[in-house]
């Protein structure tokens, strides 16, 4: 009996084992609160990207006699803002933009900035130096005043908050990328690599980034919030995006004359940046726990 | 695992031939101070030959594992020579070449493996970089499996976290096997075991030198270990050689003060042989400033003032036996040496 057991054993395990990104992915999909937040945020983002089909009302045509109504008016499930607009479409059509302006720059800088921590760890020495060293420039500065000096400089728009917010997320991806990939490099079983011969791109390939992509990945989906609040500042002082352009930072802006008035609209704007920035963070926490495979 | 490279210079020929290695490293204790001198490896030379097992002793920080790294060029020498079978690395024999007659099993079982990849993926990369196809790196790998007595369906697919420490330094004795070396430098390989499974596994080590003809460079702290294994030991100190010859003779009659103090700190079971004081007291001396003459005579209970002055060189004592102590070399001026 024991015998069969053991054999019915040996034939499960002799088909190639899951690869490591899979078992990681099936711990992702048994975690609750994880896939919570992934269902919400693919709900915001799903919305967003087909608002024309969804039979909102335009976000752009606004009314004198329908202005700052409150939640609940019929028609306006969420009320209007200070120029008569619905706020159930300018919120949904306001995803579009501040999903872009919050995504967008941590996904430019987690490219640049773990290619030149992952650079910089691996080869040590002068390159290190040479490349943190200059990293360590932009540190001088707050993240919000390099933002804002970066994008005044360039001119307000939405391409130019992108690219300023790239510049300010690529230091903190490449410090943490060059640390794990300093750890990673010191630990044995990159030398045992090293004594089989390979080439310097294999090992990163096999051995090194396997290790150090997860923990960059994960820092870098818990500054897609911070990116999304960056850029709702910008937007807010008049550095992103323009009115009448729905978006979230911006709509936080101009309703915040009507906090007195019409308390809660003015706060929707600011409902969605959070729970936004709340589900990012929550699912990465979820991620960096996946991805331990050892607990 | 990939076919050995033929045998060269025949069975006389020293497989390694180890001339004068030498590594310093700089070290700055304070900042904007001038770096210091740590030598860490200072001047070793010795020879092994073809299906020996040669044992290296010493404390820790006496430089073992750096030697060990300078072997596998995993670090670059300031200076000696280091030839493989009578050709010198980096001219003759080329550094790829070489990767595949040594290897090296660490002693962190866990630290060595790819927490990433699974057990077969480990073993099969050393033979997938030498060319060999994908698909036959993994039956590759699960023939090793079997061949250090792991069942290859149960552990192939497994990570590094989810077996013992007994069977994770299986599996990096398989990876350094993958590749057909005839050396393998073990650092401290059994070091962190269990004693029950540090034994099987060396009887494991023992089997397979036997079944595939291997080399054996052991390094280890543990004499016991040593002697079990070795034919030969080089016993190191500070960075230096200070004896090496046969393990009974030098078990027998050590004649360097330190080999005689290891092998009296020895804990034994035998009431006859029972110590009361530390045969040998203290740590080690940094070595960064190592004493001057001979680096033992801080330590040494035979030392005289000729002692911290001249530097003794290693010295025949016996049938391939030398040893660098000044008492062993006649007329050196020390109480204890022949005229």
């Amino acid at each position: 009996m024991t015998a069969g057991i053991e054999t019915l054993g040996a034939i499960a395990r002799a088909e190639k084992a899951p690869g490591y990104w899979r078992t990681v992915g099936g711990r992702l999909l048994r975690d609750p609160l994880s896939m919570i937040c992934a269902l919400v945020l693919l709900a915001i983002l799903l919305s967003a990207l087909f608002a024309p089909w969804l039979g909102l009302s335009d976000p752009y045509q606004g009314s004198m006699i329908r202005r700052l109504k409150p939640i609940g008016t019929p028609g306006y499930p969420l009320g209007t803002d200070e120029l008569g607009r619905d706020m159930v479409a300018r919120l949904i059509y306001g995803g579009r933009l501040s999903l872009l302006i919050g995504i967008l720059p941590v996904v430019n800088a987690f490219v640049i900035g773990a290619c030149l921590g992952i650079l910089a760890g691996y080869a040590g020495g002068a390159t290190n130096s040479a490349i943190m060293r200059t990293i360590d420039v932009f540190y001088a500065f707050p993240s919000v005043l390099l933002a804002i000096a970066i994008s005044g400089a360039l001119g307000a728009g939405i391409l130019n908050a992108v690219v300023s917010l790239t510049v300010v997320f690529v230091p903190p991806i490449a410090r943490v990328a060059e640390s794990v990939t300093t750890s990673v490099r010191s630990l044995d079983f990159v030398d045992a690599a090293r004594a089989s011969g390979a080439g310097a791109l294999r090992i990163m390939r096999v051995h090194v980034l396997g290790n150090v992509v997860g923990p960059i990945f994960v820092y870098a989906t818990s500054l897609i919030s911070v990116s999304m609040i960056l850029a709702a500042g910008l937007s807010f002082l008049g550095l992103g995006t323009r009115p009448p352009e729905p978006e979230w930072g911006l709509m936080l802006n101009t309703l915040r004359n009507a906090i007195y008035a019409q308390p809660w609209v003015a706060a929707l704007p600011g409902a969605m940046i959070f729970a936004v920035s709340v589900c990012f963070n929550l699912f990465s926490d979820g991620l960096r726990s996946a991805m331990d495979i050892r607990r | 695992m990939l076919a050995p490279a033929p045998d060269r210079g025949g069975p006389a020929q020293p497989l390694l031939e180890v001339r004068g290695l030498t590594k310093h490293f700089r070290a700055r204790t304070k900042p904007f101070a001038p770096p210091k001198v740590v030598r860490a490896v200072d001047g070793i030379s010795f020879s092994v030959a073809k299906g020996e097992t040669v044992g290296v002793v010493g404390e820790s920080g006496c430089g073992k594992s750096t030697a060990a790294r300078l072997l596998m060029h995993l670090m670059p020498r300031d200076a000696g020579d280091i030839l493989y079978d009578g050709e010198r690395v980096g001219s003759t024999l080329p550094l790829r070449d070489l990767r595949r007659r040594m290897q090296m099993v660490f002693q962190d079982s866990y630290a060595s493996l790819n927490p990433r990849l699974t057990i077969e993926d480990s073993i099969a990369f050393g033979p997938t970089v030498h060319g060999v196809r994908d698909a036959a790196a993994r039956n590759l790998a699960r023939d090793l499996l079997r061949r250090v007595g792991l069942e290859p369906n149960t552990f192939a697919g497994r990570y590094p976290h989810e077996i013992s420490g007994g069977q994770r330094q299986r599996i990096n004795i398989a990876r350094a096997l993958a590749l057909g070396p005839s050396l393998v430098i073990l650092d401290e390989a059994v070091s962190a075991l269990d004693k029950s499974v540090e034994a099987q596994v060396l009887n494991l080590l023992v089997d397979l030198k036997t079944e595939l003809g291997l080399t054996f460079l052991f390094i280890s702290h543990d004499l016991n270990v040593m002697r079990f294994i070795s034919d030969r030991i080089l016993v190191m100190y500070l960075g230096e050689v200070v004896e090496i010859g046969p393990v009974e003779s030098l078990w027998a009659a050590p004649r360097h003060p330190y080999t005689a103090a290891l092998i009296a700190a020895m804990p034994t079971l035998d009431p006859d042989r029972r110590t009361m004081t530390a045969p040998i007291a203290g740590d080690p001396p940094s070595p960064i400033d190592p004493p001057s003459g001979c680096r033992f005579h801080t330590r040494c209970v035979f030392a005289e003032g000729v002692c911290a002055k001249v530097h003794p060189v290693l010295a025949e004592v016996g049938p391939d036996h030398q040893a660098a102590c000044l008492m062993a070399i006649p007329g050196s001026g020390h109480s204890g040496a022949a005229a």
